[in-house]
């Protein structure tokens, strides 16, 4: 599991890069109340702002960690986002990313920076 | 966060852990633990405790109160003469291009007027009043707290401290004995619900809360649920519904300037923006306060643009307050809108992050009130 700066985790299966929001992203963002993800087959590149998060509080973006295609896109956030406070680590992934080029995920922090950086 | 104020209640806030953020130059709890989401349902049935200590709380004091009356309605296009003692009203201070200088709840204390007014405004309004009326006392009370006590079982709570708060009725005030303290309590809030808001000296404002804290049925709420209450029951927040541009015409206010105010009334006029007030009585304002329910799930928020067409070609107004009713089970929002397309049920857009999306035209409010006329 990596982490990025804009708190979202990222695991890799293959050439598949699944992404959510963590634990401490969704603790600070309050009740989500609606989520807009991409739309699969979309191409995106590092950076863009792909899905969109509302809270009770405010409305904030979740970047593209990596360039890719969307593959899969999970659907019961949409349905009901307070999943994301529920299960963020887990259920509530966002999106699965399919990447050509995996060595920016060496930028990522693994989960001991992670913590340090959000203390 | 140095130059922030703390109301009395700073301390109790935190170890309740409170997330406190800068509002109106104080140090407020936004939300506690349990989340603005919870907090807000919780008070619709339960009850919600609020510190609104930072409001000002104001007391006019003159010869007697045919005169403070008569002297504050030069200032605002409420009747104050005709306000029975120990009765509360709604009203604003108006300017003379007929915008709201501030919104308050004043009170008929007998021998003296007692008011509450927004934390932003209140070191505006203090000096608007002293500058104004010429034989009254005006004070800003700095050793009195003023807590909330919102929701339907807040009366079963409250006359667990004082029997008599069961007979008063919605937008009754009376003095009240509170763990043997003078507290000034009225039947009123700003969640839609029925409850009541407790001046209390700061020096038992603590002990008070902790005593209200054991029982279960009472909750800390924060600002976030104050403002999703308050929203989703239609009421205005000042420096976002309403401001000194706006008119309380155009807001939707006419109910609160009672018909002696009005042009063909007995005390008619007198009030700092009257000609505007009564054209716009008579001729309709050309934009309106509403309620708009988005048709998507997506909220639209303050400042969104509402146009009639879904090209976005035609422009015709803005929400000034928006985001998610828990008890509506939705979004909401409301805003200011060309009169001509304010008809309930007309259906505009929204330009969210560059997407026009379907919304309607409502009536306010969102959830019904639930008070003890």
């Amino acid at each position: 599991m990596k982490y990025t700066e804009e708190h979202e985790w990222l695991t890799i299966e293959g050439n598949i890069v699944t992404v959510g929001i963590t634990e401490h992203a969704a603790e600070q963002l309050g009740d989500v109340v609606f989520v807009e993800l991409p739309e699969i087959g979309d191409d995106v590149s590092k950076d863009d702002s792909i899905c969109v998060i509302e809270s009770v509080k405010a409305a904030s973006d979740i970047l593209a960690p990596l360039d890719g295609k969307i593959v899969e896109i999970n659907n019961a956030i949409v349905e009901t986002p307070s999943l994301v406070n529920e299960d963020p680590s887990e259920g509530a992934w966002f999106f699965k990313i399919e990447v050509s080029d995996m060595s920016p995920m060496d930028e990522y922090m693994d989960e001991a920076a992670y913590l340090s950086f959000v203390k | 966060m140095s130059d922030l104020l703390r109301t009395p209640l700073y301390e109790l806030h935190v170890s309740n852990g409170g997330k406190m953020v800068p509002f109106a130059g104080y140090e407020m709890p936004v939300q506690y633990q349990s989340g603005v989401l919870k907090e807000h349902l919780h008070c619709r049935k339960s009850v919600g405790l609020f510190d609104v200590s930072h409001m000002g709380q104001v007391l006019i004091k003159g010869n007697n109160f045919l005169n403070i009356a008569l002297e504050l309605e030069t200032l605002m296009p409420i009747s104050i003469t005709q306000l029975a003692k120990e009765r509360q009203r709604y009203g604003f201070l108006t300017n003379i291009s007929g915008g709201i200088i501030d919104d308050l709840m004043l009170s008929n204390r007998g021998d003296h007027v007692y008011m509450v007014v927004n934390a932003a405004c209140k070191n505006i309004d203090v000096p608007h009043i002293i500058k104004n009326v010429r034989t009254l006392e005006v004070e800003l009370l700095e050793d009195r707290s003023l807590l909330a006590l919102q929701g339907p079982l807040a009366e079963n709570i409250l006359l667990k401290f004082n029997k008599s708060i069961k007979e008063m009725r919605f937008m009754d005030i009376a003095t009240v004995t509170i763990l043997g303290a003078e507290c000034w309590v009225s039947r009123s809030g700003y969640t839609g619900e029925d409850g009541f808001e407790i001046s209390i000296p700061s020096n038992v404002a603590v002990e008070f809360s902790k005593s209200l804290l054991e029982f279960e049925e009472v909750q800390l709420i924060g600002l976030g649920a104050r403002d999703s209450l308050r929203l989703e029951a239609g009421l205005c927040l000042y420096g976002h519904d309403i401001d000194a541009e706006t008119s309380p015409i155009e807001a939707g206010l006419l109910w609160a300037i009672q018909k002696s105010r009005r042009e063909e009334g007995i005390d008619s006029g007198g009030f700092p923006g009257e000609e505007r007030i009564f054209d716009e009585i008579k001729n309709g304002p050309t934009k309106k306060r509403i309620g708009i329910k988005p048709l998507a799930r997506a909220p639209m928020r303050e400042g969104t643009i509402l146009y009639s067409d879904a090209e976005g070609s035609n422009e015709i107004g803005r929400i000034t307050s928006g985001g998610f009713g828990p008890t509506f089970g939705g979004p909401l929002s409301m805003g200011y809108i060309d009169a001509k397309y304010s008809i309930k049920e007309t259906q505009v857009f929204g330009a969210v992050r560059d997407k026009l999306l379907p919304a309607v035209i409502v009536s306010l409010p969102f959830v019904n009130t639930n008070f003890k006329r």
